[in-house]
């Protein structure tokens, strides 16, 4: 009878802990955060655009204090990393790439108190939420432009892995290119890494050499921007302005704004309105864009560019609305449907226009 | 043919750094010390060249100060694999940790910036001959360096009285010790020539490949070059051919993917580490007794006058 008892005041303490889902506002001298980061800040790509998110924030909020640990793998080591910020006292932390998602409940389901944002995940908790980017949104539109600067219809796309969200990016970008000019083709090229930038560079002339004209990437280092401009091909860079890399080269990259995701979720647990949900916000929030257009555009395809971007602002339109077919020609979204979010999310086919291989 | 031309040129281009750090293992472990830290080494080369040159805008200071730093990093492991006959593996691979983690967090402000670095410079006349000029003849400098160097180093190593000794020591250095001249001294400047030379295919990734620095950027090349250095059995010449293959591999599955192919990418990525373990079959069986032909014989063994070990 008393282990019975007993038994039902720990449920019942732990479901009255875990119903407890609002949380105090927090004053900014005394929150501390945790970054979990998949790569090195040193790769100018993914995680450094998240650690100037981080520097942003730190700026809009004196007295936050956050630290970060980089080049953590995608596996139980995670938790470690969590759980060592949390006994520094953290009360936020951000894990950065999909791989965390499932140490982040386990860490959570035990540390119901302390607040956890996942980027590019889609499980959640009362103390879980998750954030990304409709970086496909940009990389439609970086499409528009590339589409128009092609002479030969050929454009190289240097592929990091096969997961969905680098599949979305070709097939968004694709949607872009076709848009403007139904006739291109886009070639892809899996690197299997997401920095190498030896293996980066070899790829854009592998690419270059097969026809391109225009290359486009999904890669963490500057390495194939740089090889275009030497081969004297256009290219669209990612993650960051890479016009440094290709003065005269560069049309536009797509590109991330971590900082203003960062102070907006801050500033929720700050003012204590933070709630778990799943955010995937685009252009509209100005979470994801473009960076500053090429002068070598003409005009009127910075129109287009305008254009198609108000267009997708406004709402009644998305880069996956039908039509759409697949390599196949057959019409895998029909005129008049959209594509949701989980679908998008999962994307692992190619739409019409590339060519390449997923490998399974 | 014609097709073969630009993935023969991207072999040599690409192989080069792993070329450079397998003959500074090849000379280093000729003299009997094993120094695996190859990767950390490269990486600080990488660094070092890129910041140097990014400094003083010479690359070739650059270079310079690659080989100065990856010398001075094998100096450590010299000293304990020589002097003190701690165990080479250990210390090798403590350079390599070392290595990779110093240069990460020294370049952290060079992220983002690109240097001028070094330029291709086709060679007059050479270059024009059909295939041969292209895929030889039409990279930067540090390519040519390293096709006379593999040279130079063969011939030095088996036509050359230094390099007799230098083969002495790694086999027997009781022997040179009996000539009269010092193992140990031998040794040492083996193993900081070698660590130089890691360090300088490392900067070639910086300054020449690609004109910038990313952490981590060499990706594992200086763990394969350990490898290729087996794999050549110990000679600069067929040092030559492990490089190049290994970078032909690399680039011709992505030429193979570019022509729409669909050979599965990650059989090719296999293809140069299914090589090498072919090759150390082959080699192993032929001798039949478990010992690599052409290995030096007291590679990894550490001498001591006083115990004559």
């Amino acid at each position: 009878m008393k282990k019975l008892i007993l038994m039902m005041l720990c449920v019942s303490m732990i479901l009255g802990a875990s119903a407890a889902s609002a949380f105090e506002p927090v004053a900014a001298k005394d929150l501390k955060i945790g970054f979990v980061y998949v790569g090195p800040v040193g790769d100018g790509g993914w995680t450094y655009m998240h650690d100037m998110g981080r520097v942003e924030m730190e700026e809009a909020f004196p007295g936050v204090e956050s630290f970060f640990v980089e080049s953590v793998a995608e596996g139980p080591d995670s938790v470690r990393v969590m759980e060592t910020f949390i006994r520094n006292g953290a009360k936020l932390v951000f894990a950065t790439s999909f791989g965390y998602m499932d140490f982040v409940q386990e860490v959570a389901a035990k540390n119901p108190d302390v607040i956890f944002m996942h980027c590019s995940g889609y499980k959640s908790a009362p103390n879980v939420g998750n954030y990304f980017g409709r970086m496909y949104q940009a990389r439609y539109l970086s499409g528009l432009v590339a589409g128009k600067m092609t002479k030969k219809n050929v454009i190289g796309f240097v592929a990091a892995n096969p997961i969905p969200e680098v599949i979305r990016a070709i097939n968004s970008f694709t949607q872009g290119a076709r848009k403007v000019n139904p006739d291109v083709k886009v070639k892809v090229v899996w690197l299997f890494s997401w920095l190498d930038p030896g293996k980066e560079k070899e790829a854009t002339l592998a690419l270059i050499d097969a026809g391109a004209d225009v290359i486009a990437m999904h890669a963490d280092s500057g390495a194939a921007p740089q090889t275009a401009e030497e081969a004297g091909v256009y290219v669209v860079g990612y993650n960051n302005d890479m016009s440094h890399y290709a003065p005269t080269m560069h049309l536009t990259s797509p590109v991330w704004d971590w900082g203003m995701a960062y102070k907006y979720f801050v500033g929720k647990v700050i003012d204590g309105t933070w709630e778990s949900s799943n955010i995937w916000w685009g252009l509209k929030e100005g979470f994801v864009g473009l960076s500053p257009i090429s002068k070598v555009v003409p005009d009127e395809v910075v129109a287009i560019v305008e254009s198609e971007k108000a267009k997708i602002i406004e709402g009644g339109w998305d880069v996956f609305y039908g039509p759409v077919r697949n390599q196949k020609g057959e019409e895998v979204v029909k005129s008049g449907e959209k594509m949701t979010d989980e679908e998008m999310l999962s994307m692992n086919w190619f739409v019409e226009g590339v060519e390449g291989e997923i490998p399974k | 043919m014609e097709v073969l031309i630009p993935i023969l040129a991207a072999a040599v281009r690409s192989g080069t750094p792993i070329l450079y750090a397998t003959l500074g293992e090849i000379l280093t472990e000729r003299s009997g010390v094993q120094n695996l830290g190859l990767e950390g080494l490269m990486l600080m080369g990488a660094f070092m060249g890129f910041s140097v040159t990014h400094a003083t805008g010479n690359p070739w200071l650059g270079v310079v100060a690659a080989f100065v730093k990856g010398a001075a990093i094998s100096l450590v492991h010299a000293f304990l694999s020589v002097s003190i006959g701690a165990n080479q593996v250990v210390s090798g691979l403590a350079v390599a940790m070392f290595g990779t983690g110093a240069s990460a967090l020294l370049g952290r402000k060079m992220v983002g910036l690109t240097v001028t670095g070094f330029g291709k410079i086709p060679v007059p006349v050479l270059s024009g001959i059909p295939v041969i000029g292209p895929v030889f003849f039409d990279h930067d400098p540090l390519v040519y360096i390293s096709y006379g160097l593999a040279f130079f180093l063969y011939w030095f190593i088996f036509h050359t009285r230094p390099g007799l000794n230098l083969r002495a020591v790694g086999e027997s250095p009781i022997v040179v010790d009996a000539m009269g001249l010092s193992a140990a001294r031998l040794r040492y400047v083996y193993t900081l020539v070698g660590g130089g030379l890691a360090a300088v295919g490392g900067s070639y990734l910086s300054l020449a490949y690609t004109k910038m620095w990313s952490e981590g950027m060499s990706a594992g090349r200086g763990w394969i070059a350990v490898a290729l250095v087996i794999f050549a059995l110990w000679n600069p010449v067929r040092a030559i051919l492990g490089s190049y293959l290994f970078g032909g591999v690399g680039a011709m599955q992505l030429r193979i993917q570019a022509a729409g192919t669909s050979f599965p990418a990650p059989i090719l990525m296999m293809m140069p580490y299914i090589f090498t373990i072919l090759v150390l079959l082959v080699i192993s069986v032929k001798k039949g007794k478990g010992i690599l032909l052409g290995s030096p014989g007291a590679l990894g063994v550490p001498y001591s006058r006083e115990e004559r070990t």
